[in-house]
């Protein structure tokens, strides 16, 4: 496998929407590098007839009666958010132009 | 008579009026008082509604009602557990003044068998860790050695207990955080089969392998907890359609003709301290003594467990965390358009060990990276399963070291792959959904506490403890100690 560089740790930070320093990337790309290294014994078994296991029992979809309910907590929820206006989360312009 | 102790004791004093509640809760909330500056178990001490909700439970008694099977026993909650109104930090700058705005399927329970909730613990932040170095709000101190970590992440519910803040606490566990800060602090902590615990109201750290879980100076005392938490919750779709474990009749019928394995692999494996080892074998031959036919088995796979486990986990952790983006909880850190301060809020509210998971977990489910890292790790998991199940044919529970050395210094494991080693024994058992416990057996050479892992398969736990109750025996009569 390919080490890890540090241009791949910081696109990989870009897809995470984390602004890294340099120093932080400097910090962070041997460090990963050494995990995804361990990892290699992994990355190297042959695999090819096995299953993967994305969960440790079958699931089953869940369904509940199609009843709206009050749940009675959306003033709640809204207070637990940084801002909040008519309702509604209130976030900065998404297009960047102020309004 | 002398003061009730455990939570057993504490709930019969209680239920028949022979000791208040209140009176109990003060005394707990004076031995924090006395020590948690200096052992730092809590985010959050909640005494004001921990004494009026002990008054409640007296008043129920005092109406000839029965409050439950934990009748004013104090407990103490993992910090990322779901409390209405109690803010749940999760030990991270990015929950900064979040207040849940329901409980946890958990803490209903708890509330209504009786319990006394007295705090909030310190964790590695989002459980993300084995030492709780990793807390935002600075790490817990363990009871027994305060230059030692108390191990984690849920070192803070462990220390708590062993430092006699609360007799029950509940921890989480992802890849081993009940059952490694159980070890060192020298108390019983255990991860219940996947789904046999509700994790609604648990914040989410890698869906697929957390399970919520008890920690208790005795083995009774957790199966009592478990006993109150689990059972089917219809808010968890995880959620097994099971009734609630029944623990407690299995805890004195010995061992007697009890198949037990011990795991070759995690006995040998590179790290494992000759201390520890001596220790699990120990606690085998004391098996053996008391009527269990006991060999070694083979688990090949588990040599795998680590590398899967440190590519599943951040992976679901980097899904998971992708909700703290500063729109609906806790943290914002302003900027002039919504993806600035999404970029800037989640840089600023998380720590160094979580943005290192969520970057692994990134690239490891990253276009190129999918099937070489994520989908082998999940093959790995299915071998695994099949390995436990090739061993669960010939061994009713399966025995290794929890924790490859005891507690270590503050500092000392600050290569993240080295804290990583840690977890090496407890892993196996997450990915293959698994219960398993950890009994305190005995002392290191440093003195400080060595817990044995007792593993079972799927909702086998009534044997797991009955394993582990019989550990517990020995070792009093022993004298308590090695």
């Amino acid at each position: 496998m390919a080490s890890l560089s540090r241009d791949d740790v910081a696109h990989v930070a870009r897809l995470a929407r984390l602004q890294l320093t340099d120093e932080q990337i400097d910090t962070f790309t041997p460090q990963l590098a050494a995990i995804l290294d361990h990892a290699a014994d992994v990355e190297a078994l042959q695999l090819d007839d096995v299953p993967p296991t994305a969960h440790p029992f079958p699931l089953a979809n869940v369904m509940r009666a199609d009843v709206a309910r009050d749940a009675g907590v959306r003033e709640a929820v809204l207070d637990g958010a940084p801002e909040a206006e008519d309702g509604m989360f209130r976030v900065p312009p998404v297009l960047g132009e102020a309004p | 008579m002398t003061d009730p102790r455990t939570a057993i004791e504490i709930a019969t004093a209680v239920r028949s009026g022979e000791r208040s509640a209140r009176s109990i809760v003060e005394s707990h909330l004076a031995a924090i008082e006395a020590r948690e500056a200096d052992v730092h178990a809590f985010n959050l001490v909640t005494a004001d509604a921990a004494l009026a909700r002990a008054d409640e439970v007296d008043a129920q008694v005092a109406a000839g009602e029965d409050p439950g099977p934990l009748a004013g026993v104090p407990i103490a909650l993992k910090d990322n557990l779901c409390t209405t109104g109690v803010p749940t930090t999760c030990s991270s700058k990015i929950l900064d003044g979040w207040r849940p705005p329901y409980d946890a399927t958990v803490v209903q329970r708890l509330a209504a068998a009786g319990a006394v909730a007295v705090g909030k613990t310190n964790l590695d932040e989002f459980a993300m860790g084995s030492s709780t170095e990793n807390s935002a709000f600075g790490p817990t101190k363990n009871p027994h050695d305060l230059t030692r970590v108390p191990g984690g992440s849920s070192g803070g519910s462990a220390a708590a207990v062993a430092a006699g803040f609360a007799p029950l606490a509940l921890g989480s566990d992802t890849g081993g955080s009940i059952r490694q800060p159980a070890a060192f602090c020298g108390i019983v902590g255990a991860k219940p089969t996947y789904g046999a615990v509700s994790r609604y109201g648990l914040v989410a750290f890698a869906s697929s392998l957390d399970q919520i879980g008890p920690f208790a100076a005795t083995v009774a005392d957790a199966a009592v907890l478990l006993e109150v938490i689990s059972g089917h919750d219809p808010l968890d779709s995880t959620s097994l359609p099971e009734p609630p474990l029944a623990l407690t009749d299995h805890l004195i019928r010995g061992v007697e003709g009890l198949r037990v394995g011990v795991v070759k692999e995690l006995l040998d494996a590179e790290g494992i301290a000759a201390d520890v080892q001596a220790r699990t074998r120990a606690a085998v031959d004391a098996l053996e003594a008391a009527g269990a036919k006991v060999e070694e088995v083979s688990v090949p796979a588990v040599i795998y467990g680590l590398s899967a486990y440190y590519l599943i986990a951040p992976a679901e952790a980097s899904s998971n965390l992708a909700r703290y983006d500063g729109v609906r909880y806790g943290l914002r850190v302003d900027a002039p358009t919504t993806g600035e301060m999404m970029d800037a809020t989640r840089t600023a509210g998380f720590g160094p060990e979580v943005e290192r998971r969520i970057m692994l977990g990134t690239y490891a489910l990253s276009a190129g990276y999918y099937d070489a890292f994520y989908g082998k790790a999940q093959k790995v998991r299915t071998l695994i399963i099949r390995d436990f199940e090739a061993a669960y044919e010939r061994c009713d529970v399966l025995l290794s070291p929890t924790a490859p050395s005891t507690a270590f210094a503050f500092g000392a494991k600050a290569d993240p792959l080295a804290m990583y080693l840690n977890d090496v024994c407890t892993i196996p058992s997450n990915l293959a959904g698994h219960p398993a416990i950890s009994v305190p057996f005995g002392t290191g050479d440093d003195g400080l506490p060595i817990g044995v892992q007792v593993m079972a398969p799927a909702l086998a736990e009534p044997t797991m403890f009955q394993v582990a109750a019989a550990l517990e025996a020995h070792l009093a009569e022993q004298g308590g100690s090695a």
